[in-house]
């Protein structure tokens, strides 16, 4: 029967500022439950340093139900941690083992700027959905039930690329630092819906073009990010923005 | 900005540019392979395929330009990409791994169209750029007779291989073309492709090291 409490070794980057110098540094916890979740931990570890008069680790979080995309580190070198389809808030310590070493760092991309710790700038995705612009759908009384019709299995799909929750963990794993499943999703989501039709080849001109602006890499088709996904986004997502911003290129009277 | 330059400068568009000289390569690559098949059957029918080659004059040498122009594409966008990669990530991490998405093609893509390079490069003093008073026959024969070639080749060819066997499929992506109806298709076609034209380039140039006698 495995131990209901563990020690772990932890290496934590710590950095001051933007423009500050980070490192790695070591910390040992012990008592640790395993049911406590990787950001329990993680108030473990801060609460012992403010008892100790030292500065705690700052990162992000917020629901802390794996919903709205705020945590996320990068743990022994993957985002979100070890376990498939998790945020960091909802990977359990029982996945660790007792004595192991775990090393935690931001999520790494020149878009994605260091603020403190193991908190980053994700400012640069909002400024991608603004480029996206709006959709029209009439306001007013409610529309009538299946006065648009869409397809059973395109609802499903454009339901899996909503469930993305613009967590950043894509540009983290992906090795050349790429938003694009990101960016795939949320123009997946509504180019498979007619809602999305009448703006479709303005929305992906305009997109990519923030994408590129905010300087994220290019994608090489690594198929890091969908390894990582929290949401389990596919990359069909960016085969899709592929042909949408192909078919936009061509065929489009836009001008991105 | 035209609607053209425009999409071929996005990061999206020398996606494109990437798939589609690459699409003309591994055509290229195809028809090589095959037309090198004929040192199989040996001296003589090698020489009649080089000979009809020949035979085909200017469209020869345009198809060469072609071919060129289509290399420097691809070389010149792919660097670009590299480099615009290598910038997009400021600050390494200090722990690399991986999640499990990437294949050792597809992490060693940039260093594996190096090696091709530079293997390219070699190819084409060896049998291009050469005194041509004799016949391409006792030139390839006797190139491929020494073992340190042979050891060069191999290299070349395995990352040709490598290169080959992420960017095929990863072609497809990259112009949008995927869907569960036909993906095992394309994944499958990628391992054959990459295969068969690594495999009959190998078996030439093993061929010739343990009998050049072929092309005598």
């Amino acid at each position: 029967m495995a131990a209901k409490i563990i020690s772990l070794n932890l290496k934590v980057w710590r950095q001051n500022g933007p423009d500050k110098k980070g490192a790695l540094e070591n910390y040992r916890l012990e008592n640790i439950s395993i049911d406590m979740s990787f950001l329990e931990m993680i108030d473990v570890l801060n609460e012992k340093l403010t008892v100790e008069g030292k500065e705690p680790v700052a990162f992000d979080h917020d629901c802390r139900e794996g919903i709205c995309g705020m945590c996320g580190a990068v743990v022994d070198g993957i985002a979100h941690g070890p376990e498939k389809e998790t945020t960091l808030c909802q990977l359990h310590m029982r996945h660790f083992q007792d004595g192991q070493t775990l090393t935690i760092e931001p999520f790494r991309a020149k878009a994605f700027p260091v603020i403190k710790d193991l908190v980053v700038d994700r400012s640069s995705l909002d400024i991608i959905i603004q480029a996206g612009g709006f959709i029209s759908v009439n306001t007013g009384s409610a529309p009538d039930a299946n006065g648009i019709p869409v397809p059973q299995h395109k609802a499903e799909q454009a339901m899996d690329a909503a469930a993305c929750i613009g967590c950043g963990a894509c540009v983290a794993a992906c090795p050349n630092a790429a938003a694009m499943l990101f960016v795939s999703a949320k123009i997946s989501q509504l180019a498979l819906l007619p809602q999305g039709a009448p703006e479709r080849e303005k929305r992906a001109l305009s997109m990519v073009q923030a994408m590129d602006k905010e300087g994220f890499g290019n994608c090489t088709n690594e198929r890091e990010c969908e390894a990582v996904c929290p949401k389990g986004i596919s990359i069909r997502n960016i085969a899709r923005l592929n042909r949408e911003f192909l078919r936009a290129s061509l065929l489009s009277d836009e001008q991105g | 900005m035209s609607w053209f330059t425009q999409t071929i400068k996005s990061s999206l568009g020398k996606k494109y540019i990437m798939s589609l000289t690459g699409l003309m390569l591994g055509g290229f690559l195809l028809v090589h392979a095959a037309g090198n098949s004929s040192i199989f059957f040996g001296r003589a029918a090698f020489l009649s395929y080089a000979g009809h080659l020949h035979g085909l004059g200017f469209l020869l040498h345009a198809a060469e330009l072609l071919l060129l122009a289509i290399f420097l594409v691809h070389i010149l966008t792919g660097t670009i990409l590299f480099l615009g990669n290598l910038g997009a990530r400021s600050s390494r991490y200090a722990v690399h791994n991986s999640a499990g998405g990437r294949s050792w093609g597809s992490a060693t893509m940039p260093y594996t169209g190096m090696v091709i390079f530079c293997f390219i490069l070699i190819h084409l003093f060896n049998f291009h750029f050469t005194d041509h008073s004799r016949t391409i026959a006792d030139i390839v024969a006797e190139v491929l007779a020494r073992p340190f070639y042979t050891f060069i080749y191999i290299v070349g060819l395995s990352g040709l291989g490598l290169h080959v066997s992420h960017g095929f499929w990863s072609m497809f992506q990259s112009l949008g073309i995927s869907h569960p109806k036909y993906d095992r298709v394309i994944r499958a076609c990628a391992w054959l492709v990459c295969g068969l034209i690594t495999a009959v380039f190998i078996l030439i140039v093993l061929l010739l090291l343990v009998n050049s006698n072929i092309l005598v």
